[in-house]
């Protein structure tokens, strides 16, 4: 218990303290920032990053990473605007559920070339993110779909709010719980961290590593897929560069959230205040009317503070561990 | 058994070692290629298309040639592009405030140099891992490129300058440029294959702990590596900018994708310790000749990622395959070898 908490300690709360100050700031300086419009604003452009943040933890903690994530929601986002446009009276779970599925075989892909092939994901997710990039724009060239050409009750899913929460968000937030309790408590989660510290010792142990990797992979794949219907829903127009470049936020927002690049440690819940936080960020810059330009390169000065603190706190283990074990001994 | 073990441990030696070479592979590859576009592809044997396509990898030949060094010796470098892009920027908000043209492009070397060694030092002294490092100064420098430069464009720069940057040698085609590309690639070629300190980078890339025990100063020669990837980024910046002829803030933006493409395409292994430089010069190039054979066929830019990427993929996954496959008929020989001997065995007792 001694050793979660401390856990906790390090990795995410010094991210929810700066999303606390930060949001606490910025309320005092423009009190407009707190109202329930601003709220559900904030929750909105947050939602698709938690998941897709949520779904990279899972594969950062692996000792891997999907770099192919922003081509996965394009293609899904647009295969919605399709699917509304081809068939206008397909049910709208249908809809959630070909995307979802059609991201796991994106996911897939990925995890069988790097589980089977043993390549390096960074550099497996590199070629598929060209690759799912191009086929996108082959499938979508000039053509964009807009919210008009879906109907209202799948556009009402980021407008409509239950509690104050948008919809979108609620969606993500459950997502959320089921998957930091898989990590935390079931067998395959905590596997995923035996395979992240060591996965020479992981295979020797007996767990199935390529098979766990796989599955990682898939599942963020259907994770992606969600999130861009959620995309589709959320926002105006999906087209062939929808989601572009988006795969340096959610790797941004999951090492921000203290899931450690090299893998073994780092929690979803941490990933998804990460994401929170980067999404603060633009909006508390306009609310406190700072000059726009600068968000991106405070996103960089964050991330560069949140590996050197996962550093200080790595160091500060290991020495608490050496001096455990001196005592043992 | 023991003729199975001398076979698996002998190795290529001598000219073969060099002819059979990932890298060689890489040229054949590459001329091959190249002979089959100018045979069937119109149009594609040309001048225009000597000028256009090497005006086209210049800037990722450029940072290639660092990064082949960087990979080898076990890291890598995201923030490439945006040093780039922020070189690009300061260029432009320099020369729009009236600076000496001469004077502006030393600056921006200077901002490269010192992205390069912020890096380095974050890398080395403070140890952190280069991947998650880079990628935040990938997003530091860009968002520092878009603080110093806004919205803006600066555009005009001088026409002797931006001329003399697409002009070609004589009636060959190829830019003038390429002469200081290829002094580039010599420095470094030379700087890797040639000297202890690219011997030593080898060996840092197998096993960094290993190279420190044999003397080598790890920490220093990486930092010596992120300081020239800043430096030559920062050149790649200037070129891109009089190129086309505008400073943005999102000049060269994700061209570090296309270079670490290149430069694994050309042989570099991503754990380090593999690969060479002419390798990689071969991949980057190879990259850029099909694209742009495709493009003469009129298939749009944005599809032919797929070409980069499946390559991407295709250059690594087609050696563990071929590893495989030969440990698979290994694994045959010997069970059958074994087979024999235990069918043997018995026939001996009775």
């Amino acid at each position: 218990m001694r050793s979660a908490l401390g856990f906790l300690r390090f990795r995410e709360v010094p991210v929810a303290a700066a999303l606390i100050v930060l949001v606490l700031v910025t309320f005092l300086v423009n009190p407009q920032f707190l109202t329930a419009q601003g709220v559900k604003d904030l929750l909105l452009n947050s939602t698709i990053l938690i998941i897709l943040a949520a779904g990279q933890a899972l594969v950062i903690i692996t000792r891997n990473v999907d770099l192919s994530v922003g081509s996965m929601l394009g293609l899904t986002a647009y295969a919605t605007g399709v699917l509304f446009a081809r068939a206008p009276e397909i049910p709208i779970i249908a809809v959630f559920v070909i995307c979802i599925v059609f991201g796991g075989l994106l996911g897939a892909v990925n995890g069988l070339l790097v589980s089977v092939a043993k390549v390096p994901a960074l550099v497996i997710t590199l070629g598929t993110l060209y690759i799912y990039r191009g086929l996108n724009n082959a499938w979508a060239g000039g053509k964009q779909y807009f919210a008009g050409d879906r109907p209202d009750a799948f556009g009402r899913l980021s407008v409509d709010t239950f509690l104050g929460v948008p919809i979108i968000t609620l969606i993500a937030l459950v997502i959320l719980v089921l998957l930091a309790i898989y990590m935390a408590g079931a067998r395959g989660g905590r596997d995923l961290y035996a395979i992240g510290s060591e996965p020479a010792a992981a295979e020797l142990f007996g767990i199935p590593v390529t098979r766990r990797i796989f599955a990682v992979f898939v599942a963020n794949g259907l994770l992606a897929g969600l999130a861009g219907v959620l995309y589709a829903s959320r926002f105006n127009s999906v087209g062939a560069t929808t989601g572009s470049a988006l795969e340096l936020d959610v790797v941004a927002a999951a090492v921000v959230g203290g899931v450690a690049i090299f893998g073994g440690s780092g929690t979803v819940v941490g990933a998804a205040i990460g994401a929170v936080l980067l999404t603060t960020i633009t909006s508390s810059l306009t609310a406190l009317r700072v000059d726009k330009f600068w968000q991106q390169a405070i996103v960089g000065v964050l991330i560069l503070t949140a590996i050197i603190v996962d550093r200080i706190a790595s160091i500060r283990t290991a020495r608490k561990l050496r001096i455990s074990e001196a005592r043992h001994v | 058994m023991s003729e199975v073990l001398v076979e698996e441990t002998k190795g290529l030696t001598g000219v073969a070692r060099i002819l059979l070479s990932r890298g060689s592979i890489m040229i054949y590859v590459l001329v091959a290629v190249l002979v089959y576009c100018i045979l069937v592809v119109p149009r594609f044997a040309s001048v225009r298309t000597t000028g256009f396509l090497l005006l086209d990898v210049i800037p990722i030949l450029m940072i290639a040639t660092p990064m082949t060094l960087v990979i080898i010796s076990g890291e890598i470098d995201l923030s490439v592009a945006s040093t780039a892009g922020l070189a690009s920027a300061v260029m432009g908000v320099l020369w729009a405030g009236g600076m000496n043209i001469g004077l502006v492009m030393v600056i921006c070397l200077v901002v490269g140099l010192v992205a390069g060694t912020v890096n380095g030092i974050l890398v080395t002294v403070i140890g952190l891992p280069s991947l998650a490092v880079t990628i935040g100064t990938l997003a530091l420098y860009r968002g520092l490129a878009l603080v110093v430069i806004g919205d803006n464009a600066v555009a005009n720069f001088p026409p002797a300058l931006t001329r003399f940057t697409t002009s070609k040698i004589g009636t060959t085609g190829i830019p003038v440029v390429m002469i200081i590309v290829a002094v580039i690639v010599i420095i470094f070629g030379v700087l890797l294959h040639f000297t202890p300190f690219g011997r030593a980078l080898f060996a840092l890339g197998f096993s960094s702990e290993a190279a420190e025990f044999v003397g080598i100063k790890v920490n220093r020669a990486k930092l010596y590596l992120y300081v020239a990837t800043g430096l030559i980024s920062a050149m790649a910046g200037i070129f891109w900018t009089l190129r086309y002829s505008s400073a943005r803030s999102d000049n060269a933006s994700g061209l570090e994708l296309a270079v670490i493409a290149g430069v694994l395409l050309g042989g570099v292994s991503i754990f380090g310790g593999k690969g060479s430089i002419p390798g990689v010069i071969a991949g980057v190039l190879l990259i850029g000749v099909i694209n742009y054979a495709l493009r003469l066929q009129r298939i749009s830019d944005v599809v032919l990622i797929i070409v980069t990427g499946s390559l991407l993929i295709a250059s690594v996954v087609g050696p563990s395959l071929f590893e495989w496959l030969r440990g698979l008929r290994h694994d045959r020989r010997v069970r059958r070898e074994l087979a024999r001997s235990e069918h043997a065995s018995p026939t001996i007792q009775t």
